[in-house]
């Protein structure tokens, strides 16, 4: 490559999603110069995606709410191995962060005194998740890129980071190539923030979208970082099932908190059937009284269907395999029944749903206010990621920091809904900062020509063994083939074994990828870089869902099917090796305060 | 199982040629998977931007038998059976590669537009009191997924090519959001005239024939700025109220 | 693998393609071709009916092609036949129809959906949406003279809404007719039948304008504050979103309003009475 571009930022961030473009938005308003990549064009990343809404304790419709039980919704929903001061932060921050986007020019819905309406979703206490129906992710993503765009930021899309670069024990920037022409670029950079999203392409149903190859996990961990709790990959329960082409594309839990209720082939509503005892309490044992809970009953408690979102993909998975499911293999998600109880209820669905009854109707010709869904589960959501400093967002290496789904410790062993938008805007804030602050007083290192040289020759090296090596479309297959039969919602150990020996095997298989033809906009190409990274973030899964020998939040183990004391008191990290195989080591839970666990006690 | 055959644009901007496939179409296939498919069986370097499959992101944006579309969003079922499927890049923007376009001049256009300007929180918690009815119009316009098949059509870039003048579609849905926004205090009026020349606009409502999230360009954002534009350029009596200071203060003409 | 040669001048930035060169194949023509014919042959009628200055009236019916009536030879007149001191061509019969029609006339001219009609239609600037336009020099839109008049569409819409007026004006007196004794009684002939359904589509098409859609509430920042008016804007924006249909529906409605006078006048046909009280 001759034509190598250099650029040079004090904080470069790697991923313009939410997460991504408030670290930009923050670390530009303290001064430094910004450069900002992304690998598709600005504005589509996933974020766009998120549905139900943003999680924030405004307590607009129900004034109980408070950080305090947002923090304890969090931590509960997390199984009580998050990082304790992580879900402090973010229950505190949320509702700043949440109005800030309004002075930025975001509409979320109202309530009837014209403040910001906040709806029900599984797992938080109160009406909580301020949306604008079921778009909430394009508004945030939209008011962030509209805003951002006039702070000076330096904005490379379609650019894919291959390699980050290091000087000693800090980071130096990173190697990059540019989607649409292949050219590499070098940036180099005081500090790094990476916000590159989740892997959910490692599997093969998922709600994640091509970008989602755990690029961010990946660059840390080569890079000498510890990744954590990498065993919780959350499988969200309603995902589209048919058409084939769609299956696993997002049905948002929105669909539930607004009266939908999950039935299986002989009509019955089993999610009554199996009520985790941790959660008896606070959920209704009678259709009636979920319905009320929905119509924003205070006194009512929620229906079963807004249980955690692992337990409701099982309970799913076990109505399939009971042989209760829905003709293409799903169950039966119907917000259709409301029409007896709402006036006017298909325009009310309309109204409250309108991305959802788009979908259905472009995607599977349904509609959605006359014929039940049909849904089952999809990989959606990492809860693992890169380790960080709770307040810094800094990794293990110095320099380079993590923001949004790529970084571990909020969500512990499960996420709730709508943690993860007020995830991406308030540890995106404070990763752009602490980022700002960081390259400031480290100024960025001098380049090391041997690594852009040794990145270079790794990327171009599918182009000499051309198309007599391996296809890059078939390892990627066969990769995710291996994940979700084995590695799935449903685990043991082995069938892990065997997909880690699978995985060795693949490793074999991505080292010989070869490409044809040339290097502008060549997504055969673009597949076989990916490559490293899906391996690294599924044997990492693998590794660590191996080791833990319990079942947990997103980890579910059927020969280890309880949770396990030893167990609930550990994380398990993962580095590279000296010899440069994975390590995977037991730490110790972060330990919550007196005053956080007074907060738990209280709110039990 | 259905074979489909597909005339899918192949080339760059020096050149290229309409290129004939044909692929099995399973039930509920779309546009885009067909293309997926292609390019795992036959033309793995095959160009194609996309991202959610879902019609959420507009990424995949291109030409299906003439109609700007995208390509996630095109049912196969819908299309003439028996046809081949003719898809094209979009005309209106410079060609990288295949069905990929550059679109960056959007970008650019964006950013030329005043940004947000609220005026000052008059609720004491420091934020804004807003009822859903205020916010009805704006939200219809922030339901934009920027995939710019408005702008594709649009004949004013499409076939006269007036990028260095004229803001397109998008926009003015973009502007038309602003102007509306309860709390906003900018006035970019003279701008929607003199710099985004709404005037080339002769309202032909492609643009919102195309619209993927079925935003009423035209009627609803488009010619509400045109209206703008003559309260305060073209309406001499409006001219003169405000000349003697009559007005409700509430829109361009009355300020 | 076959391939096919495609033009890739029409993919390239800022090359225009051919006139009607397209991918599409739906019959994109249809619509322009309708539009043609339908405004076409209004525009000539009109045009005709206007310059004949008789068989406009007929007792209590006139066709509001030529209402308000300023001055004219039908008792319907204002005030009087043509004065003296009015010049009028030669060349013309004298016709209250072309002092009034310029008014309705330039509201549908300026009005917003037959612009994008007629451009397509009579200028094919474009043909079709995504249709390649004939070759030609400069493109100026409406930014400049001579259509940079479009934007004074809304004082025509006051105009039409003042003739509108006269209209209902003209449907109270066709549903009284002068007996023998020299009174008037009140009853309902097919004509008033037909002057009323006009005036009806008339209103619906005026008050659809858009406007008046901004006039009335759509210029405001935040309705709440004004909930008159926002009420009246959602009246205004629901028959705003039917105002294609409107438009086509009023159109032949007067027309045929014209026709219908013009014929009973020429005693083609007779207005039947319906019933009388």
């Amino acid at each position: 490559m001759t034509e190598t571009q250099s650029l040079d930022y004090d904080v470069l961030v790697v991923g313009a999603g939410g997460a991504g473009l408030r670290a930009a938005i923050e670390a530009a308003a303290a001064g430094v110069r910004v450069g900002l990549v992304c690998k598709s064009l600005l504005g589509k990343a996933h974020t766009v995606m998120a549905e139900g809404g943003v999680a924030a304790a405004l307590a607009h419709v129900d004034d109980r709410d408070s950080w305090r039980v947002h923090f304890a919704d969090t931590m509960r929903g997390g199984q009580y191995v998050n990082h304790p001061r992580m879900a402090e932060l973010h229950a505190q921050e949320a509702p700043e962060r949440v109005r800030e986007l309004e002075t930025w020019g975001a509409l979320f819905d109202r309530t009837k005194d014209g403040r910001i309406l906040q709806r029900n979703f599984g797992g938080h206490r109160y009406p909580r998740l301020a949306h604008v129906g079921d778009r909430t992710g394009l508004e945030m993503i939209r008011t962030l890129q509209d805003h951002g765009i006039h702070q000076g930021i330096e904005v490379h899309m379609e650019v894919t980071v291959v390699d980050l670069l290091k000087d000693g024990d800090r980071i130096a920037g990173c190697v990059a190539y540019d989607r649409d022409r292949g050219r590499l670029r070098v940036f180099r950079a005081g500090a790094v923030v990476l916000a590159t999203g989740g892997i959910g392409r490692a599997f093969r149903i998922t709600s994640n979208s091509w970008e989602y190859t755990g690029d961010g996990q990946s660059l840390a961990y080569h890079a000498g970082a510890d990744l954590l709790d990498m065993e919780f990959v959350q499988f969200h329960p309603t995902g589209m099932v048919w058409p084939p082409s769609v299956r696993g594309i997002l049905v948002t839990e929105g669909v539930r908190g607004e009266g939908g209720v999950l039935r299986n082939s002989d009509g019955k509503r089993f999610m009554f059937a199996d009520i985790p005892d941790n959660y008896r309490g606070q959920t209704a044992d009678n259709e009636e009284e979920g319905w009320r809970y929905c119509q924003g009953d205070k006194d009512a408690r929620r229906p079963p269907e807004l249980l955690t979102r692992d337990h409701v993909a099982r309970c799913i998975m076990r109505e399939v395999k009971a042989g209760r499911g829905s003709p293409h293999g799903g169950v039966f998600l119907d917000i259709a029944w409301i029409k007896a109880r709402v006036p006017n209820g298909a325009d009310h669905i309309r109204r409250k749903l309108p991305s959802m009854y788009h979908q259905f109707k472009e995607l599977a010709g349904i509609d959605i206010t006359a014929v039940p869904m049909e849904v089952g589960p999809t990989t959606h959501y990492v809860m693992g990621g890169i380790r960080v400093d709770p307040d810094t967002q800094m990794s293990t290496v110095a320099g380079l920091f993590a923001a949004g789904e790529c970084a571990a410790g909020l969500h512990g062993a499960n996420r709730l809904g709508g943690n993860s938008l007020s995830d991406l805007i308030v540890f995106g804030k404070r990763a752009g900062e602490h980022a700002a602050r960081f390259a400031r007083e480290n100024p960025a290192p001098p380049v090391d020509g041997a690594q852009v040289a040794a990145a270079q020759q790794r990327v171009l090296a599918p182009f000499e063994r051309s198309v007599q090596g391996e296809n890059a479309y078939a390892v990627q297959h066969a990769l995710q083939d291996t994940m979700q039969d084995l590695v799935g919602i449903v685990r043991n150990e082995d069938e892990m074994a065997e997909a880690l020996r699978q995985i060795d095997a693949l490793k074999v298989r991505a080292d010989n990828v070869g490409v044809g033809g040339h290097r502008e906009y060549n997504p055969g190409w673009h597949t076989a870089i990916d490559l490293r990274n899906l391996l690294t973030v599924s044997e990492a899964v693998t590794r660590a869902a191996l080791l833990r020998r319990e079942s947990r939040g997103g980890h579910f183990r059927d020969d280890f099917p309880d949770k396990d004391k030893h167990w609930g008191g550990v994380n398990l990290a993962i580095r590279k090796g000296e010899d440069g195989g994975m390590v995977v080591e037991e730490r110790p839970v972060v330990a919550m305060t007196e005053a956080q666990q007074a907060i738990i006690a209280e709110m039990a | 199982m259905a074979q489909a055959t597909f005339q899918i644009f192949r080339g760059d901007s020096k050149g290229g040629a309409l290129q004939t496939y044909t692929t099995d179409v399973g039930e509920g296939m779309v546009a885009l998977d067909c293309v997926h498919q292609i390019q795992a069986e036959s033309a793995p370097d095959l160009a194609v931007r996309w991202n959610c499959k879902a019609g959420k992101c507009g990424s995949c944006s291109a030409e299906v038998n003439g109609r700007p579309r995208l390509l996630c969003m095109t049912r196969m079922a819908d299309l003439p059976e028996g046809e081949p499927v003719r898809i094209e890049p979009m005309h209106t923007f410079p060609l990288l590669r295949d069905l990929v376009t550059d679109v960056s001049w959007n970008y650019g256009v964006k950013k030329k537009i005043a940004k947000f300007a609220p005026r000052k929180p008059d609720a004491a918690d420091g934020s804004w009191r807003m009822q859903q009815e205020d916010i009805d119009r704006v939200q219809e316009f922030r339901k934009c997924i920027e995939c710019y098949l408005c702008q594709d059509v649009c004949h004013v870039l499409r076939d006269h090519a007036k990028h260095d003048e004229f803001a397109g579609p998008r926009f003015f849905v973009y502007t038309a959001a602003l102007e509306m926004h309860p709390i906003d205090t900018g006035d970019r009026i003279d701008a929607v005239k003199d710099e985004q020349n709404i005037g080339y606009c002769n309202i032909t409502k492609c643009c919102t024939t195309v619209c993927p999230e079925g935003i009423t360009i035209t009627d609803n954002a488009i010619i509400p700025l045109k209206e703008r534009v003559a309260d305060k350029h073209y309406d001499p009596l409006l001219w003169l109220a405000r000349k003697l200071g009559i007005g409700d203060g509430e829109t361009g003409a009355g300020a | 693998m076959a391939t096919t040669a495609v033009p890739t001048d029409r993919l390239r930035f800022g090359r225009p393609a051919g006139f009607a060169q397209t991918a599409r194949r739906d019959a994109w023509w249809i619509e322009p071709v309708l539009t043609l014919v339908g405004l076409g042959s209004f525009v000539v009628y009109a045009t005709w009916a206007a310059l004949q200055g008789k068989f406009y009236y007929i007792g209590n019916l006139l066709s509001p092609f030529y209402s308000p009536e300023i001055w004219g030879p039908s008792p319907h007149a204002m005030f009087g036949p043509q004065p003296a001191w009015l010049p009028w061509p030669s060349f013309l019969p004298f016709s209250a129809a072309i002092l009034v029609l310029a008014i309705p006339g330039n509201f549908r001219l300026t009005c917003y959906y037959y612009r994008g009609a007629y451009y397509k239609a009579f200028w094919a600037d474009p043909p079709a949406c995504g249709v390649g336009e004939p070759a030609r020099g400069s493109y100026l839109g409406e930014r400049t003279l001579p259509l940079v008049m479009q934007n004074v569409h809304r004082y025509f819409l006051y105009g039409a809404i003042l003739v509108w007026f006269f209209l209902v004006h003209d449907v109270w007196k066709a549903v009284w007719f002068l007996q023998a004794d020299g009174t008037e009684a009140l009853g309902l002939s097919v004509g008033g039948v037909v002057l009323a359904v006009n005036v009806v589509l008339l209103w619906f098409y005026c008050t659809g304008c858009h406007s008046l859609r901004h006039l009335i509430g759509g210029r405001l920042k935040v309705f709440s504050k004004h909930p008159m008016q926002h009420m009246a804007w959602k009246v205004v924006t629901w028959l705003n979103c039917r105002h294609k249909l409107f438009a086509w529906c009023s159109l032949f409605s007067v027309g045929f309003s014209d026709i219908y006078v013009r014929l009973c006048a020429m005693g083609v046909w007779h207005d039947l009475r319906l019933f009388m009280i």
